[in-house]
């Protein structure tokens, strides 16, 4: 999504002047005689369109119309017009503009429906009982610079790094609760969604955004005190098997994401300053400040978290319970009031990495911590799982290769090279980069 | 509120394609968890492949539909073959973190544009199932009596669908009452013990591995003959809520899949329409009724987590054979 270096906001006001313009020009056109490029003209119901750039016909750009049993491409014609016959009415078409098709240094802008720029070219359109239906692209210029490929790769990595970073941040967490409980929580993907949908509603009530994020911490905080003493706290006394405790989790990672979903609905929401500037540094290379203040914010916590499982006695003795339960309750660790801890903390890195998600994404959603939740597993598998740094290293590699991949292979693929690697770490290393071999079982 | 008509469009997922294709791939994920002690958390995975195959085996490659239906279940065992030999030997989680990843590429790479020209990526396949129905033998027209009312094309489906799943229910059956089926239930309560005996353990996990799979696969098979395929329907949530049906039923029994896929399909089907009803009669404290839709879900975790801690033997299930031993 970073090929683009046009800025939301201002694309949106672009979008308002272009649609006049477009909606004058095709009264104007209307006049004239329809020679547009047709396809299927024997079917009684018509979608069409035409393409230009400010007042400039577009031809020979190809255009796919899909649907209801309809898979038809059509080439727009000198004045940038095409239409598509279609046999029902009533029903939705999906409209795709071929960009590779279009003059050098030309894009199709962003438009409303969607904030994925990679789908701007396609658009979902409805044919009303009128069964005349038209489509316009709104094409801008200079968007599709190629940037040079150094610049390219020095913007994936540092991308890459940010995104590593905040992984980082929620698989920390679930590597300790892996450590300290033995649990594969699938529920972790949720406690991330928490933080990112507490802030939106603060700021919605019309917190300042800092506020929204301080309240987030704390709340998530609370929720993760609250499923261990509501549920992790009563199985553990029960001596539900690990098995059964990794099915819970799904049961309640279903339940909460749904309820998110009751509250806050199907839809994608942005938080205040998701549209920021980008601050151009080298070459072609940009950053927003939301990014640089992602990234140190991640690494200040990340110091700080290390520093409390290092140096502090109740991280002396979660390391301990990770070791070997048994020796620490013996030797007088309060188990259960340590993964109590263990549950706060890992909540509040993973609200706090929601958060910084919903940047990076940009967006938020119900299910938005599910999108990263094998990313997570991911991480933790590759450095090894109940080990904190093991997760630090593995999400940094995740990050980095998810980001990088899409250099080499098309976005839509980019998790895929992650979870490959995930299942040929565990052939050659099932123990992870940092864990240690008698954890495999 | 409509509350017998509720009842009765509820009545028609009793024998709906998809209530045969869920018990399908529950039956198979008894084998894998139930009998074999398997935590496969990428059924969706077998059951796309299924269904793609069969799609892509008719559109792209030109075969008659039962060739193609089983091209879906030869990917099926392929991908198990895939799966198993790095991860048979690991540990339980590890294996439900590689499976559920690897579902995840799968439909990643059904979804992504790169191919397409055969997987359709976002907009799926359909228009595949023409010569299927052709070869249906039952003359044009409706069939039945209210709520179990369809079209000949219909019952087609459900008639193939009954059979596939009586067979492979059948064929269980067998399988875990034989002397392989207690061995693998062996292999489930203690490994080493089996491999004592001198049973190669990682043979037995892979056979069970590919069974369980091409059940799954058989599922899949079924959701594509009565409707298009979309990658958007092989999402993890499904294998979860196949999980849910299995582990209501009773994971280490032949009969508690299907029916805890009879009493899922039927509960989802009744609170699907009776949250939104209610909710338009103004009953659910200012709930829209496309709020009131997403309720069935949370009862579904909620269900999942009550059943695991309090039942973990499932209705039918014996509580000797508990299936989660470690």
């Amino acid at each position: 999504m970073e090929n683009t270096t046009v800025k939301r906001g201002r694309a949106a006001r672009l979008l308002a002047a272009l649609a006049t313009t477009a909606l004058s020009l095709g009264v104007l056109l209307m006049a004239g005689p329809a020679t547009a490029d047709t396809v299927n003209d024997e079917m009684p119901y018509k979608v069409s369109g035409n393409v230009q750039k400010s007042g400039e016909p577009l031809a020979g750009v190809s255009i796919n119309v899909n649907g209801n049993g309809i898979d038809a491409d059509v080439v727009t014609d000198a004045e940038g017009k095409w239409k598509v016959g279609v046999s029902e009415r009533n029903t939705t078409y999906t409209v795709t503009l071929d960009e590779t098709t279009l003059p050098e240094g030309v894009i199709v802008k962003d438009n409303p429906e969607t904030t994925d720029v990679v789908e701007a070219a396609v658009m979902e359109v409805e044919m009303g009982p009128g069964g005349r239906v038209t489509m316009n692209y709104f094409i801008g210029k200079g968007e599709r610079v190629v940037a040079p490929y150094i610049d390219q790769v020095v913007q994936r990595l540092i991308s890459g790094v940010n995104f590593g970073l905040m992984l980082a941040l929620a698989a920390i967490g679930m590597s300790l609760i892996y450590g300290t409980t033995g649990i594969s929580n699938f529920a972790h993907a949720e406690m991330v969604t928490f933080g990112a949908i507490v802030t939106f509603v603060m700021s919605g009530m019309g917190a300042p955004i800092w506020l929204a994020i301080i309240a987030a911490i704390v709340a998530s905080a609370l929720f993760g005190w609250g499923l261990d003493s509501a549920i992790w706290a009563p199985l553990r006394r029960r001596n539900t098997g690990l098995v059964q405790l990794m099915i819970v989790s799904i049961g309640l990672s279903l339940a909460v994401r749904y309820t998110f979903q009751l509250f806050i609905g199907g839809g994608t929401e942005q938080l205040p300053g998701a549209d920021a500037p980008k601050i151009p540094l080298f070459g072609t290379v940009a950053l927003s400040w939301i990014d640089m203040a992602s990234m140190a914010i991640s690494v200040i916590l990340i110091a700080a978290f290390a520093w409390w499982l290092m140096f502090t006695r109740m991280g002396k003795a979660t390391r301990a319970i990770s070791d070997n339960p048994g020796l620490a309750a013996a030797s007088g660790i309060n188990v259960d009031s340590v993964v109590r801890v263990v549950w706060i903390v890992g909540a509040t890195l993973a609200g706090f990495s929601g958060i910084l998600w919903a940047y990076f994404r940009p967006g938020i959603r119900w299910d938005m911590g599910g999108q990263i939740l094998l990313l997570m597993f991911a991480a933790t598998t590759l450095g090894g799982l109940g080990t904190a740094w093991g997760a630090l290293v593995g999400s940094l590699i995740v990050g980095v290769l998810v980001e990088a991949s899409s250099l080499f292979i098309p976005s839509d693929l980019k998790y895929v090279g992650a979870l490959v690697v995930l299942i040929v770490i565990l052939l050659f290393r099932p123990q992870g980069i940092l864990g240690r071999k008698e954890r495999i079982g | 509120m409509d509350i017998l008509g509720i009842l009765n469009s509820t009545a028609g997922f009793v024998l709906a394609p998809v209530t045969i294709a869920y018990a399908l791939a529950a039956l198979g994920l008894a084998v894998h968890f139930g009998f074999a002690g398997l935590l496969n958390m990428g059924m969706a995975g077998f059951m796309a492949l299924g269904a793609y195959g069969y799609a892509m085996g008719i559109l792209s490659f030109g075969l008659p539909w039962y060739l193609a239906a089983l091209v879906g279940l030869g990917a099926a065992v392929v991908f198990a073959l895939i799966l198993g030999i790095p991860t048979l030997r690991l540990r339980g989680d590890y294996l439900a973190i590689v499976t559920i990843a690897a579902a995840e590429i799968l439909r990643l790479l059904f979804l992504t544009k790169t191919f397409d020209e055969y997987t359709g990526s976002a907009d799926g396949l359909f228009g595949y199932n023409g010569e299927f129905q052709e070869a249906n033998p039952i003359a044009d027209g409706t069939y039945g009596f209210p709520p179990f009312e369809d079209t000949a094309a219909t019952w087609w489906v459900r008639i193939v669908g009954l059979l596939i799943l009586a067979i492979a229910t059948f064929a269980v059956w067998r399988l875990v009452n034989s002397p392989w089926g207690r061995v693998l239930k062996g292999i489930r309560e203690d490994e080493d013990a089996i491999r004592s005996l001198g049973k190669n353990v990682f043979t037995y996990k892979m056979q069970a591995l590919i069974i369980g799979g091409v059940l799954g696969a058989m599922g899949g098979l079924v959701l594509a003959m009565s409707s298009n395929v979309n990658q958007g329907q092989y999402v993890t949530s499904l294998t979860f809520f196949i999980w849910t049906a299995l582990l209501l039923g009773g994971a280490a029994t032949v009969f508690g899949p299907l029916v805890g896929s009879l009493i899922f399909w039927v509960l989802q089907a009744f609170l699907g329409l009776l949250f939104p009803a209610m909710a338009e009669a103004g009953l659910l404290l200012g709930l829209t009724s496309i709020q009131a839709a997403q309720i069935k879900y949370i009862i579904v975790g909620v269900a999942l987590v009550l059943i695991v801690v309090f039942r973990p033997q499932g209705i039918f299930g014996n509580k000797k054979e508990l299936t989660f031993v470690r």
